[in-house]
């Protein structure tokens, strides 16, 4: 009876905490909303000074990071989950699939001196001038490459982050991966199929769904990764064209912030709404990957 | 929280064994810039009287708040409080000690304090007009000093910062243009450049891209061995950062009519000053709730305004003018209830 009642109430303390943040961070948000109105959400204005706050360029920047992270860390992943379940030797996997889940555990904050410290100079001596005196005047695409090396910038954050969120999404794929009955493989194998094409026409189509939810989970993690993304990300209140140029993100956004903004200001009040919409936009991508592992776990 | 009272005694009554003269505890909270100085004063100052400092370098804004709302016994800031504000707070703005910041660079084969600046090329850099260090502007002021044909990278802090406050301030003081256009702030609408966390971070991005400049406070400069640069003062006498262009700057400022000691250190007139020069700001409420606490403050900061002097020259901070000290006692006497 106690301990039902204490079970109860545990369960329903998360939904009370999650909605008293939620309405907290909206209220906080409030005056912001109020004077700035749809303006909040398409003005890419940040100046402190004249007390005038836009929240396109962060969230351009959260946007463009996490979905670059993805681009690099999927193909990266998959492979990973492939080697893992059809490939590596016994003895193997076990080992290698423990070191995948330890990376999982590293703090983020080591990832961000890690990319400081090692991948910046390395962007800024040896990739960044390379890659812009190649395609910087290239036509058409030109324009993604421009700029001085910096070795911090949209693309060295997404880097980061793409390193970051990979055992994430290995791990889930080779848990899905695993879930592929051994008669299908067996009987592919048996008519003659190499393991590619088992694994392209039996496991990937049986598992589709749920490697989507494993990505969606990546991306959420990408969305609010605050600490590793400030040291590489240029911190810059602009949008550029190069993706080897600065940018922020609203979590990196919030953090650097906060620290000199009043209680009662509009600034404050802005970072608060801030908060609140990297919390919609971070709780749309969890609810479509939720509902996109249901529907994999039931097929 | 209510504690039980014979908790609470048997507490004292421990503590009392521990240590045979209670501490008397005072607490301040604000600007991260005169941290490290007041962490220094306050172990000497516990040495010296038994007074404990307890300092929480939370930021400017923060300490602003704390001291509004009265959570500690002082407030700290690096950018004065306007009159208004600190009226309808009811608090007493009084400076601690001043400090100066350093432009850095990095150019291959420039050495410390070798390059030349003047405010307004710092501006056109920051501004994204000047992007080259072979730029006419910048070789004029350097003959004799090769500078190789590579872009030029602002670097700033991306954190909200008193630092960034002293050197918009500047930029605003040297440029209209600076002032129309982007203004002076703990953080402000950047135009070129990238974004650094904290003094370490600048620092460091600094020293690790080619062609950059950057500023952070002298002190850190000169714990660090970076490469400062000469400047261009309002008599147009070209000054290297050191502590005697610091005090010259200091001792031409105009302390008596700063109202609340606002006053302002930035391109001071004199032959030797430094051009970015700081103070940071106490913030005392005038009816304190604890009239001991009060006077323990005060108590603190007149020690260290009679000893604190090597101390903060040891970190590469300047102590008040000995004229502005009295006139801050003056004040204490003369507005703090107690």
């Amino acid at each position: 009876m106690i301990f039902q009642a204490l079970a109860t109430g545990a369960g329903i303390l998360v939904l009370v905490l999650l909605g008293a943040i939620i309405v907290s961070l909206l209220i906080g948000g409030l005056p912001a909303f109020r004077q700035f109105g749809v303006g909040f959400l398409t003005s890419a204005d940040w100046d402190p000074v004249k007390q005038v706050f836009g929240s396109v360029v962060p969230i351009y920047g959260t946007i463009v990071t996490s979905i670059l992270a993805l681009v690099m860390a999927v193909p990266i992943a998959f492979g990973i989950a492939f080697w893992l379940t059809e490939l590596a030797p016994n003895w193997l996997q076990r080992p290698v699939g423990i070191a995948v889940e330890l990376l999982a555990a590293v703090p983020s904050i080591i990832y961000g001196m890690w990319g400081f410290f090692v991948i910046v100079p390395v962007m800024a001596d040896y990739v960044q001038p390379f890659v812009i005196d190649l395609l910087g005047d290239a036509p058409w695409i030109g324009f993604l490459f421009q700029g001085p090396p910096f070795g911090t910038g949209i693309f060295t954050a997404a880097l980061i982050l793409g390193v970051m969120i990979i055992p994430f999404i290995a791990a889930t794929m080779r848990d899905v991966f695993q879930t592929v009955p051994p008669v299908f493989k067996e009987s592919a194998y048996g008519l003659g199929c190499t393991t590619w094409e088992v694994m392209r026409a039996i496991v990937i189509p049986y598992t589709r769904i749920s490697v989507m939810g494993g990505i969606m989970l990546g991306l959420g993690r990408a969305l609010g990764e605050t600490m590793a993304v400030t040291f590489v990300i240029g911190n810059t209140n602009r949008i550029s064209g190069s993706i080897f140029g600065p940018g922020n993100t609203i979590a990196s956004l919030i953090a650097l912030e906060f620290p000199e903004s009043e209680v009662g200001s509009l600034k404050l009040a802005s970072l608060m709404a801030l908060g609140f919409l990297l919390f919609v936009i971070s709780f749309i991508v969890l609810a479509i990957s939720r509902m996109l592992l249901r529907t994999g776990a039931r097929t | 929280m209510r504690v039980p009272s014979y908790f609470t005694a048997s507490m004292v009554a421990l503590s009392l064994v521990a240590t045979p003269v209670l501490a008397q505890q005072i607490t301040g909270a604000g600007a991260t810039f005169p941290a490290p100085v007041y962490a220094k004063w306050g172990e000497a100052a516990k040495a010296a009287t038994g007074l404990e400092l307890n300092y929480q370098a939370i930021g400017s804004g923060a300490g602003q708040t704390q001291i509004f709302n009265r959570t500690v016994d002082f407030g700290a800031s690096d950018a004065p409080v306007d009159s208004a504000k600190l009226k309808s707070a009811n608090l007493l703005q009084f400076p601690a000690v001043m400090g100066a910041l350093s432009a850095i660079v990095n150019i291959p084969g420039v050495e410390i304090d070798q390059l030349k600046l003047t405010g307004e090329i710092i501006t056109e850099m920051y501004l994204g007009k000047i992007t080259k260090w072979n730029d006419p502007k910048i070789v004029e002021l350097n003959k004799g000093v090769t500078l190789p044909n590579l872009a030029i990278a602002p670097v700033y802090r991306a954190d909200g910062s008193g630092t960034t406050y002293v050197w918009t301030s500047y930029l605003s003081t040297v440029s209209p243009e600076w002032k129309s256009q982007v203004g002076s702030g703990t953080s402000v609408k950047w135009v070129a450049g990238n974004g650094a966390k904290g003094n370490d971070g600048v620092a460091a991005t600094v020293r690790q891209v080619k062609g950059a400049i950057g500023y952070v406070e002298n002190a850190y400069a000169i714990q660090n061995k970076l490469t400062t640069t000469q400047l261009r003062n309002k008599a147009g006498n070209f000054v290297k950062p050191s502590l005697a262009s610091f005090a010259a700057a200091a001792e031409n400022a105009d302390w008596k009519n700063a109202p609340d000691y606002a006053v302002n250190l930035i391109d001071t007139q004199g032959a030797t000053s430094w051009p970015i020069v700081s103070a940071t700001f106490i913030l005392l409420p005038k009816d304190p709730k604890d009239t001991t606490r009060s006077a323990n403050v005060m108590k603190f900061f007149d020690w260290a305004y009679k000893n604190g002097a090597d101390i903060a020259k040891n970190l590469d901070y300047i102590a008040l003018p000995i004229a502005v000290q009295d006139a801050v006692r003056a004040s204490w006497k003369a507005e703090i209830k107690g």
